[in-house]
């Protein structure tokens, strides 16, 4: 996949708060089809970088580009960006007034312009890929913590988005959920999505990663392709973080 | 509904109780305004003839200034500061003119300013929305900001547009926890319509000031005009609350199985 495209470029990114510095001069390329998983200690930049990629966090200097459209304040490139990426949060953010159905179909329909009744074919279609069909009549509360965030998956799936970005997808779930989840996220990565994932699960890091990115203190410390990552990661920092959570 | 009803006639037994035990050596004269007597019944209609226009006053004002309390509030949390401070000039400037000030400013004031003619049903109306649409604007401000920034954030990746964005995803769960104050608000424009009588719109309080002049009664025709609003108000607050409910219940069942 040398040669692939490159989807996703950030050219010496840099993001404050205040004065904490929350990216430092990050660059990072990613290909078409790519499976990129960025882990990392609390507080290392990982959501950040991913949030930066879409302008949840507008960036303070250096570049960002997705699919070769630089991301700046202007209207029109950012909403042409945020049409091609869809984002996963950690919260799930469903919108509680709606039925699952219309949280699936509000997006295709205002801002693609796509037909009702397109739109909630889709809908359905994507529903099933996430195994919960039926659920598509209830109201987010009715559901579980792991439906839930299926849900969530197959809303940002329903914009056709060309990139998937995933905030700790299962970070928020009770344990007995995180596999249904993680599974619908296997999946999608065999089917050749192009996905940015930040995650502590690291069993389903080493399943699917192409490339690991490892981050501490707003920066990337090393990112390998995935093999040569779990193997034997060339940083101080990396080893450490990984002894720390592979040790249980 | 039976307990308010009952409310009601406890005040009215205690009104009565209050007239018929005052230590003075007033005479009540209820028949100015009794059911039962020619003139008394022919006075009620004049007075209840008032109510259309408390009612409509009322119901144009608010939804006046709900409309614009919501495209004063918007601003209001924009990034650009010089909608932030529009917005704020607004709502500082009309929440601190008196209601009764307003409505003569705009009665006066406006025809000569624009070179408009206002007729006292148009004064009122804007009048009252003016000074309400500010307090409007502060109950819509902290409705939406009471919403989780999860949500402006997933509208937003969606690649929903501002509008799209407040208009599907943001207002409607804004307006739900704002319907309460809402409430309120209607009861209290309901009462503020009474001030209009200075300008001589044929309300209920008008129609009373204009039945004591000629009757010399005011004790017992304020205490009915009392009972007029009282009762107004009481089916006020219930519609609210009924809607308050229903949409509440609807609610419930959105978390039934979670």
């Amino acid at each position: 996949m040398s040669d692939a495209a490159i989807m996703v470029e950030l050219d010496r990114v840099t993001k404050r708060f205040g004065s904490f510095e929350a990216l430092k001069s990050v660059s990072l390329k990613v290909k078409l089809g790519e499976r990129v998983i960025v882990c990392g200690p609390s507080g290392s930049g990982k959501s950040t970088l991913i949030r930066c990629i879409n302008r949840l966090e507008p960036h303070d200097s250096g570049r960002i580009l997705v699919e070769g459209i630089e991301l700046t304040a202007e209207a029109r490139k950012l909403s042409a960006v945020r049409r091609e990426v869809g984002m996963v949060f950690q919260q799930f953010n469903l919108f509680p007034h709606m039925t699952v159905l219309k949280n699936l179909t509000l997006a295709p329909m205002r801002v693609r312009g796509t037909s009702r009744a397109e739109a909630e074919a889709l809908a359905m279609q994507l529903l099933k890929r996430v195994r919960i069909p039926e659920q598509a009549h209830k109201y987010p509360a009715q559901l579980s913590g792991g439906q839930q965030q299926r849900v969530a998956i197959a809303r940002a799936l329903c914009m056709k988005p060309r990139i998937l970005l995933f905030d700790e997808p299962t970070s928020a779930l009770d344990p007995e959920m995180i596999s249904e989840v993680l599974d619908v996220m296997v999946e999608l990565a065999r089917e050749g999505m192009t996905m940015i994932c930040v995650t502590h699960e690291m069993g389903f890091a080493r399943q699917v990663a192409d490339t690991m990115v490892f981050m501490d203190h707003g920066e990337i410390v090393e990112a390998a392709p995935a093999e040569r990552f779990f193997a034997n990661p060339a940083s101080e920092r990396a080893k450490a973080f990984l002894s720390q959570i592979l040790s249980h | 509904m039976n307990k308010r009803v009952s409310a009601v006639l406890a005040l009215l037994a205690a009104l009565a109780v209050l007239g018929g035990c005052s230590g003075s050596s007033y005479t009540w004269g209820w028949y100015i305004v009794s059911p039962f007597d020619a003139r008394g019944s022919n006075n009620i209609q004049f007075l209840l003839s008032g109510v259309g226009f408390t009612i409509t006053v009322a119901l144009s004002a608010i939804t006046i200034s709900v409309v614009a309390g919501l495209l004063v509030a918007l601003p209001g949390m924009s990034r650009i500061r010089l909608l932030r401070g529009a917005s704020r000039i607004y709502v500082e400037l009309f929440r601190s003119v008196p209601m009764l000030v307003m409505v003569l400013w705009v009665y006066y004031g406006v025809p000569v300013l624009l070179d408009v003619r206002l007729n006292v049903f148009a004064a009122g109306v804007i009048a009252l929305a003016l000074c309400d649409s500010a307090f409007e604007a502060e109950i819509f401000r902290a409705g939406i900001q009471s919403i989780d920034h999860g949500q402006h954030e997933a509208a937003d990746a969606l690649g929903l547009g501002y509008v799209d964005k407040m208009r599907y995803v943001i207002l409607p769960q804004a307006i739900r926890r704002v319907l309460p104050p809402l409430g309120n608000q209607f009861v209290y424009m309901l009462k503020a319509s009474s001030l209009l009588s200075v300008i001589g719109l044929t309300e209920l309080t008008r129609r009373a000031n204009e039945l004591v002049v000629t009757e010399y009664r005011p004790l017992e025709i304020y205490t009915f005009l009392v009972v007029e609003y009282l009762v107004l108000i009481l089916i006020a607050s219930w519609l609210v609350r009924r809607l308050e409910r229903r949409m509440a219940a609807s609610d419930r069942l959105r978390v039934a199985k979670a």
